[in-house]
């Protein structure tokens, strides 16, 4: 029995993509935990799930590593079943607590583990590029959260693989180790490897991701560019009350970008508010006009609280 | 460096099994200063202070000093194996079997590796037993040493098997806490401390249908030179079958839920 070649996937290896998510949906009992959700995320991106606790991260990034298995849907890992993936030595994982051994020292931990790949990076070589060559002989219970979540980070590294998961990588770090870490997976990705890692720290997902993937109750609703989540946020909203207000009439003026209207009242999404607020005055009969500024703060808040209903995703899905 | 998407990857052959990864684990136990207690002291303890005080009886018909050492030696292969195995416990209530599952590591290699572990470390327990029965002035032929030692060794299987069923059954980091006490019922039944002959007539065929008087009574086959009867050969294939088969239930189960 030799070591089989795992060899280019059907649509071939130039094409594929890193992940790719179709109809996902996952419930236990009667929580619907991951909603169909589809998406497909490029070589080489750095992907950020955003999302407060119980949005469905976890669950998503299981399931896309093989640990669950969707009640429907399909899961693509780089043209290949999560399973496939993972013996190929493509994909790792940094999980967010527990899977490591007390009574090990961190060398000896990553030293384990590379002895099940088919060829794996020099076990040196990986403490070195997580930053923990320093403390390789130190037991794994005497490390500090942070320097777990290295070892974490080193054992991922092992395989070389072409797409990393991270669930909540810094957890529990503070605010320096936080940097450090992402400073070490900035670093690495820059070799092309594909990252894609769950948090609910927005100041995190805007600092390393070059895409967001906002989930709220198990849905996506909102995906793009840091750049245009920002521009989402950095929006106004404005709210007038307009009896019998026409949705489709409001939205096609150009300068709006979305509008909900709820009961009397509409609100509209613009990053020119003076221009529709001008507007509404003078040609409808909108009055009790407000102005609110937003920042991506609010953006969040807004769009994953419990009381927002799912606002139409910016950028393209493709 | 390559590029991350030029590398040659394979999946490993044997499903990620390998000797390296025997190593470690054997040196990790090693390493356990418990279990290297309850393991290879215990028994070699146990055998020089009971058995040296009964140096000049006899049991069973035969002299109580290798009778009692083949015993032990039984006894310390078992522990080690239930050790072994219940650790998966410790490894699934930490998450390793998570991290595992990260890797090319394929479930059936896992369960290999443990269950060669567990036997090495069986071995080495039967191998200090022995030891210190020869110096304590224990003489058997030679085919009664390799064939008692052999059974004593390849009986553990049985309890391997068993403590993946308990490492799988309970979620425990403390799993030892609870099986080891039982395994010290288990062979106090199975006639390792004392021959089931001194029970009363009833108690005697309950103690014949426990595991371990399967296994001790195969051991101890050689010396006593009762020839191993089928019924002890029955409890012991059975008792594996039993164990064998509710922990490959269990950790399907515990692939599935992982």
């Amino acid at each position: 029995m030799s070591a089989e070649p795992c060899g280019d996937t059907i649509d071939g290896a130039e094409t594929r993509s890193a992940v790719s998510l179709a109809g996902l949906t996952k419930s236990f009992g009667s929580l619907v935990a991951v909603n169909d959700v589809s998406l497909e995320i490029k070589q080489g991106e750095i992907v950020a799930f955003l999302g407060p606790n119980g949005a469905g991260k976890t669950t998503t990034l299981d399931m896309i590593l093989g640990f669950q298995k969707p009640d429907s849907g399909t899961v693509t890992v780089l043209g290949r079943t999560p399973s496939e993936a993972i013996a190929c030595g493509e994909v790792s994982a940094v999980m967010q607590t527990g899977g490591l051994l007390k009574d090990l020292t961190v060398r000896e931990t990553v030293q384990l583990i590379s002895t099940l790949f088919y060829r794996a990076r020099p076990v040196d070589e990986c403490l070195e590029r997580a930053g923990i060559i320093e403390i390789a002989n130190r037991r794994v219970e005497k490390c500090s959260g942070g320097e777990q979540q290295r070892l974490r980070f080193a054992i991922a590294l092992l395989s070389d693989p072409e797409l990393m998961l991270l669930d909540e990588p810094t957890t529990g770090m503070d605010v320096e180790g936080r940097r450090d870490f992402w400073n070490a997976i900035r670093q690495d990705a820059a070799r092309g490897r594909t990252i894609m890692f769950a948090t609910h720290y927005l100041e995190e997902a805007d600092s390393y991701a070059d895409r967001i993937i906002l989930l709220r109750k198990g849905e996506i609703v909102a995906d793009g560019t840091t750049a245009q989540i920002k521009n989402l946020a950095s929006g106004r909203m404005v709210r007038a009350t307009l009896p019998g207000a026409g949705e489709a009439e409001l939205a096609a003026w150009p300068e709006v970008d979305s509008v909900e209207v709820r009961g009397d009242s509409v609100f509209l999404r613009t990053k020119s508010s003076d221009e529709v607020a001008r507007r509404l005055l003078t040609s409808t009969a909108a009055h009790d006009l407000e102005i609110t500024a937003h920042n991506l703060e609010d953006a969040f808040i807004a769009l994953t609280s419990d009381e927002s209903s799912p606002a139409s995703p910016v950028g393209e899905r493709a | 460096m390559t590029a991350i998407s030029e590398q040659d990857r394979r999946v490993p052959a044997w499903g990620g099994f390998n000797l390296t990864f025997v190593g470690l684990e054997i040196r990790r136990i090693l390493r356990n200063r418990r279990t290297m207690i309850f393991v290879l002291v215990m028994p070699t303890v146990l055998f020089l202070v009971i058995g040296l005080s009964q140096k000049n009886e006899s049991l069973d018909g035969v002299d109580a000093l290798p009778y009692f050492m083949i015993s032990m030696a039984v006894y310390g292969a078992m522990v080690a194996t239930t050790a072994t195995g219940a650790a998966v416990a410790v490894e699934r209530a930490l998450g390793w079997s998570r991290q595992l599952r990260l890797t090319p590591l394929v479930p059936s290699a896992y369960m290999a590796t443990k269950v060669i572990s567990a036997l090495s470390l069986g071995l080495l327990a039967v191998l200090v037993v022995y030891v210190a029965g020869f110096a304590s002035g224990v003489r058997m032929s030679v085919s009664t040493w390799v064939i008692s030692g052999l059974v004593a060794w390849l009986g553990s299987l049985v309890f391997a098997a068993f403590g993946l069923f308990m490492g799988f059954l309970l979620p425990s980091e403390n799993v030892m806490q609870f099986v080891g006490p039982l395994l010290a019922l288990l062979a106090l039944f199975g006639g390792i401390f004392v021959p089931i002959e001194i029970y009363s007539d009833v108690l005697q065929d309950i103690a014949k249908l426990t595991p371990v008087w399967g296994i001790g009574a195969l051991a101890r086959a050689p010396l006593t030179g009762d020839g191993a009867s089928i019924g002890a050969l029955a409890n012991a294939l059975v008792w594996l079958a039993i164990f064998g088969v509710g922990a490959a239930q269990l950790f399907r189960r515990d692939t599935k839920r992982v």
